[in-house]
């Protein structure tokens, strides 16, 4: 049985930690390295550090709250928005990071999966996907820039171009579930998860614990990201972990 | 005890999050590539990541692999990590074949890409998998897995795995989804982890200060 991974999903907009709702509508929360160490000590298993307006203004300042995380966190840390090029993956992995999920500049280049997954591995190149539902209610529609701008792609099919590229690991996220607290979209995970080889990251719409067992069992997550519920400390991430093996599913002991 | 260690840079890696663990388990750290200061070294750590091929061209072009093997030959305590302990055996199969240290018997061969019952699994293994005693072995005592218990877990993300020839070079194996994975090896002063103990919260820094007392 392999251990479903815990992960705590950091929206950025430096220098704050926000959170909004179907990723719009930002609600400052305050130091996210402070918030990334409280859930590491916590015993979360990884972190996402995303910044959300890298991508729209073309910056990333993301690299510093990264390195000061990376001093104190010994675990694993992803970062994405604004990672455009060879550079600035080179630029997160020296800060600390130890993967970089790419959206925008995936999209735009695919060839850039590859060249990530050459020169440091396909380890760290994770593929970041903003997913919503087809208006016809069939299938879904790959997003950049949070939702805003459409790629005219299909989430399954990209999603297995760029495995076949050499993407490592995929985060998934769904807008239309983000921020309600209504549960992930688990007919898109296992969609997704049942497409490719790689680990699938379910991401978006997290609220009760019985939502990640319905992700995990029936859309066959590998791992899922969860926001609001820790920012908000709406729940201690021990009740979480505990829930979640008292519904059988394996996770990590320390 | 000075608790000196080098961590060898060859280009690859995330040095950073290696040498912060280090630091904070009260190692001195000296990130270099320096041949003399290699085989002067008290403690050496050797990460990577990315290919197995590219370390081991890039360790090459860089002359470092003598200066590691004439270290290694000294008895003092050296640490690969991941693609850092992969390259410690004979030959890599990643993309081709490539011959490396051969400090420990074997090879490193792709993690079996379907599960013991023959159903598909997902490659890489990416999380944290429970560490536990190969057969025959009776306990870490005296190693750097001394104050790790069977069953605690630590965080791992790899496509390939190493195949010691010899059992007396399995340190720790783990399980993933019936297959075997070589989770640490070790030849003497030897040690390798194919996990990553800085980035294995608690249990891996535990890991790194037994390995600082070495």
């Amino acid at each position: 049985m392999v251990n479903l991974r815990l992960i705590a999903r950091l929206d950025v907009k430096a220098p704050n930690l926000i959170k909004g709702v179907h990723l719009e509508g930002l609600r400052k929360m305050g130091d996210p390295q402070q918030h990334a160490q409280s859930y590491y000590e916590a015993g979360i298993d990884e972190i996402i550090y995303m910044d959300v307006v890298a991508s729209l203004y073309n910056r990333s300042s993301l690299h510093e709250i990264v390195q000061r995380t990376a001093e104190q966190v010994f675990i694993p840390i992803t970062v994405g928005g604004g990672v455009r090029s060879l550079d600035d993956v080179e630029t997160m992995l020296r800060s600390g990071a130890d993967k970089v999920a790419i959206n925008t500049a995936a999209t735009a280049q695919p060839e850039m999966i590859g060249d990530v997954a050459r020169r440091f591995g396909s380890q760290c190149m994770v593929l970041s996907i903003e997913a919503k539902r087809r208006p016809s209610g069939e299938g879904w529609l790959a997003f950049t820039d949070n939702g805003r701008e459409h790629t005219g792609r299909d989430v399954v099919e990209w999603a297995k171009e760029a495995v076949d590229l050499g993407a490592g690991e995929i985060l998934l996220t769904s807008i239309d579930q983000e921020g309600t607290r209504k549960g992930f979209d688990v007919e898109l995970t296992k969609a997704v998860s049942q497409a490719v080889t790689v680990p699938v990251i379910a991401s978006g719409g997290m609220g009760t614990v019985d939502h990640i067992i319905d992700v995990v069992k029936e859309g066959k997550a590998d791992a899922v990201a969860m926001a609001d519920v820790l920012h908000y400390k709406r729940q201690p991430f021990s009740e979480i972990r505990a829930g979640v093996v008292d519904a059988g599913i394996a996770t990590r002991q320390s | 005890m000075t608790n000196e260690v080098i961590l060898v840079d060859y280009g690859v890696g995330n040095l950073l999050s290696v040498a912060r663990a280090l630091e904070e388990c009260d190692a001195r750290v000296m990130i270099t590539d320096d041949t003399t200061k290699i085989k002067q070294a008290e403690r050496v750590v050797l990460p990577g990541v990315g290919a197995f091929g590219d370390c081991i061209a890039e360790l090459r072009r860089r002359d470092l692999v003598e200066p590691i093997l004439e270290f290694a030959n000294t008895g003092r305590p050296m640490l690969g990590i991941c693609v850092g302990m992969q390259v410690l055996m004979e030959i890599g199969e990643e993309f081709g074949e490539h011959e490396a240290f051969g400090l420990i018997p074997g090879r490193v061969q792709p993690i079996e890409n379907t599960k013991a019952d023959g159903s598909p699994h997902k490659i890489p293994h990416i999380g944290w998998t429970a560490l536990e005693l190969p057969e025959g072995r009776e306990s870490w005592n005296g190693t750097i897995l001394e104050d790790i218990e069977s069953g605690q877990t630590c965080y791992f993300v790899h496509s390939y795995t190493a195949n010691p020839t010899n059992t007396e070079n399995m340190l720790a194996v783990s399980d993933y989804n019936g297959r075997r994975i070589m989770a640490a090896v070790q030849a003497d002063n030897v040690y390798g982890t194919q996990f990553h103990p800085e980035k294995s919260g608690e249990v891996g820094l535990k890991v790194v200060t037994r390995f600082l007392e070495m």
